[in-house]
């Protein structure tokens, strides 16, 4: 990283955390390289036991049967969907208020992953819904709010790829992003603001699981396995990024 | 462990289509992310590699 070549990072002196030397793309794009082994590393080890733990361990559920394993992936991506949101209307604001390039591009970075499990998080809550209410789609404040969720992914994505300058397609999406991120307390909330057919909160800071610890443990283990999963991926496309935009940063 | 035999365990108490309809849906999402990024980054170094008139 010192020797002076023609598209070398910038220079950092010893000694000190660079917290805005990571801004820069060409200091970011090998770190993100070595941080994505780990991540996906993680994710697979958590995977292999929290599928263990909710698909060999966790008992039945007296009400709902084996249906009920469907949550093992359902509230993990569910979970993700809106914290994948307000990690992109973080950035997308960041990148709006501060100009710099990294951070419009965390948000397109994110933008496919958190648009992936807003998917999965519906296509399994239907796949739920069907045994236990008898229907796969009910136009509740909860499956109402998250569907919304899944336009504002594809409306920031579409907004951004139909501009050709990436600057102004970072900062026209930064708008829909950060209008967007309204709706993300809304689908957290909706549960109980409305009366809804969608199940209340699984796990709550104030209350008492309302599930068997296995259940419990089943579903944090794969909730951090996606999450450490979406990072791994974030990162990779981030790099892609990073290529596609800086011609001439990495190998 | 939970299930007395093997065909208990896929039979999933009878909801076996709405269980690995969700999971197989998850872990098949999560492989076409993977596959779409490798081939994003392929893309993406074949593009430096050309704009920079390297072999």
């Amino acid at each position: 990283m010192t020797s002076p070549t023609s598209h070398a990072a910038p220079r950092l002196a010893p000694g000190r955390i660079h917290w805005f030397g990571y801004a820069s793309p060409q200091v970011f794009y090998p770190v993100a390289g070595r941080l994505i082994p780990w991540f996906a590393g993680a994710a697979l080890v958590l995977a292999a036991i929290g599928l263990a733990i909710g698909f060999l361990v966790a008992p039945t559920d007296h009400q709902q049967g084996d249906a009920y394993r469907i949550i093992f992936v359902h509230v993990p991506a569910a979970w993700l969907s809106m914290l994948i949101y307000v990690a992109m209307a973080f950035w997308a604001g960041l990148g709006l208020v501060l100009n710099t390039r990294l951070s419009a591009m965390m948000a397109r970075a994110l933008a496919p992953t958190g648009a992936l499990f807003t998917f999965l998080a519906l296509w399994t809550g239907a796949l739920w819904g069907r045994p236990t209410w008898g229907a796969w789609w009910v136009w509740d404040a909860r499956l109402t709010s998250e569907l919304l969720l899944l336009f504002l992914y594809v409306g920031f994505m579409a907004l951004q790829a139909a501009i050709d300058d990436p600057v102004r397609g970072d900062k026209a999406g930064a708008v829909i992003a950060l209008v967007g991120v309204i709706n993300v307390p809304v689908i957290y909330f909706s549960v109980q603001w409305w009366n809804t057919l969608h199940q209340g909160a699984s796990v709550s800071l104030r209350a008492a699981p309302s599930m068997a610890t296995t259940m419990l443990a089943g579903m944090l283990v794969m909730t951090f396995a996606l999450w450490a999963y979406a990072i791994a991926a974030v990162l990779a496309r981030l790099r892609c990024i990073i290529l596609e935009r800086e011609r001439g940063v990495a190998p | 462990m939970i299930w007395q035999t093997w065909n208990d365990f896929v039979a999933m108490g009878g909801y076996a289509p709405y269980v690995w309809g969700s999971v197989g849906a998850t872990a098949a999402g999560v492989l076409l992310e993977v596959l779409a990024l490798r081939a994003r980054r392929r893309a993406a170094l074949a593009r430096n590699v050309l704009s920079k008139g390297r072999p």
